[in-house]
């Protein structure tokens, strides 16, 4: 383990942390803004110009705030719940490719702090262990409507995560690797062989059935009956304040980027783009533009999380239940075989 | 319910062109303070006690805007005008103290309806918030009178 291999890590590490974190911060401005713009308003404009230092006002709050344990909770379990979901929702980002390699000098930096051949299985685990975060939270804070709204969060996330896998499994099928990397390479350029090589288009119901689960998974609207703010007060966060709160909105929002991030590489080509390979452009200008282009499809899925968040009312519980449950995991097994009979067919063909 | 209603996918999309359409339409927003809503002709603000067009009070302490005050807001005590105060007060008797509690009233203008000589009238600005529950009983100094001969 070479020492500039170790500085290449940690630093990689480092500003992809930084990012995410910025992004999640400014992820609560771009919400109240696009939520303002909606409902015909205009969201916070007094913190700076449009409202850009916002975010340093509402962390700035959070620090400062009382810190309230309730007498009756499990002091312990209070604090590691946020610090879970804040946990798992950062960790996330770690096997996410950025871009191509660049080449600098002669050494070879790879865009992804881990390159591991079993990418979406690790993310899926991730998502598996978020649900702890909400579940502790919950009960921790030793209130009933908290506790409601952990139990209804936590048998939505295990609802919509099955049905979830099984949309992936599709998609394995057609690409053949867990890598994440290998599924980006995989999507390279825009047109290949005669069509389209992004996977939404050969997995569109895939697409949308990762979509509707990746809303379930990040308590999103029309989703969020966990922190439903009007019928439980505010769910499995009622009895929080101060920063342990800040935490547990920050994995809100730590969550929906990196969901947008996996669904920008598995779906939509991750950091290829059209052209890539025909504007002669050299490698590593190449590499950067990809990186651009994936934070642009980045932000346009999280848009669409808060386009979607001030459009649709909420489900009730019965009919989240019913979608996960009687409709996605049919479908997604439908998908599974459509997919199998039509890669036989390919074959034979 | 027909099958687009049952997969909810073709409302879902209805709405979402709504809201996008709404992003780009005008914004309702009035940025207080540089911009100000515009009033209606029948404004109820802050009230102030008229003077005439010799700059003397008009009210006579008759105390009818006290009997009209449904929150019952208004007190005074009245004073006999002396010799060389002809030109401070209209009439014989005057308001010597005159207090309206700002957190009874509820400006409804029943007292600038029931006065007799058109002294008391609400054409103000929005009542101010302040810290004190003592500091909104306002006396004929403050915001009560025309400061100066109209």
């Amino acid at each position: 383990m070479e020492l500039a291999f170790v500085i290449e890590k940690v630093v990689l590490v480092t500003v992809i942390f930084l990012i995410t974190l910025g992004i999640a911060a400014y992820s609560t401005l771009a919400e109240r803004k696009i939520a303002g713009y909606i409902q015909g308003r205009v969201g916070p404009h007094r913190a700076g110009p449009f409202g850009m230092f916002q975010p340093l006002a509402d962390g700035g709050k959070m620090f400062f705030k009382e810190e309230i344990i309730p007498a009756e909770s499990n002091p312990w379990l209070f604090i590691a719940g946020p610090c879970l979901a804040l946990l798992t929702a950062s960790i996330g980002s770690a096997v996410i490719p950025w871009g191509q390699d660049l080449v600098i000098g002669d050494r070879v930096i790879q865009l992804q702090v881990a390159d591991i051949n079993v990418g979406i299985l690790y993310i899926f685990g991730i998502v598996s262990l978020g649900v702890y975060g909400i579940m502790i939270g919950g009960w921790a804070s030793n209130n009933k409507y908290s506790l409601m709204g952990a139990i209804r969060a936590a048998s939505q996330n295990i609802s919509y995560e099955i049905a979830m896998g099984l949309s992936l499994i599709a998609l394995l099928m057609v690409t053949q690797t867990l890598s994440l990397r290998g599924i980006a390479e995989q999507q390279a350029g825009f047109w290949q062989n005669g069509w389209f090589s992004w996977n939404v288009f050969c997995q569109p119901l895939g697409f949308l059935i990762f979509l509707v689960c990746s809303f379930a998974e990040c308590n999103r609207t029309p989703f969020d009956l966990p922190e439903s703010e009007n019928e439980l007060v505010a769910g499995y966060h009622t009895e929080y304040s101060g920063f342990k709160l800040g935490a547990f909105l920050f994995s809100e929002y730590i969550n929906m980027f990196v969901s947008s991030a996996v669904m920008s590489t598995l779906y939509f080509g991750g950091y290829n783009f059209p052209f890539m390979n025909d504007l002669g452009l050299s490698d590593n200008v190449v590499t950067l533009l990809g990186v651009v282009f994936l934070f642009a499809k980045i932000f346009f899925f999280i848009f669409f999380f808060m386009w979607i968040r001030w459009t649709i009312p909420r489900f009730r519980y019965d009919q989240l239940m019913n979608l996960g449950w009687k409709v996605l995991i049919p479908l997604s097994i439908a998908n599974i075989v459509l997919t199998g009979i039509w890669i036989t067919v390919k074959d034979l063909m | 319910m027909t099958f687009g209603e049952k997969i909810y996918l073709p409302s879902i999309a209805k709405g979402l062109a709504i809201t996008f359409k709404h992003i780009f339409k005008k914004r309702e927003t009035i940025f207080y303070p540089e911009q100000e809503r515009p009033i209606s002709e029948n404004w109820r603000g802050l009230h102030s006690l008229k003077r005439d067009e010799q700059g003397r009070e008009r009210c006579t302490a008759c105390g009818l805007c006290a009997l009209a005050c449904p929150a019952e807001a208004i007190t005074m005590t009245a004073a006999e005008r002396k010799k060389g105060e002809e030109g401070l007060y209209r009439e014989e008797k005057y308001a010597a103290v005159y207090e309206i509690n700002m957190l009874r009233c509820i400006f409804c203008g029943l007292c600038e309806e029931a006065c007799p000589k058109e002294a008391i009238y609400l054409d103000g600005p929005f009542l101010e918030a302040d810290y004190l529950r003592k500091d909104f009983i306002f006396g004929k100094d403050k915001l009560v009178e025309e400061p100066l001969k109209s």
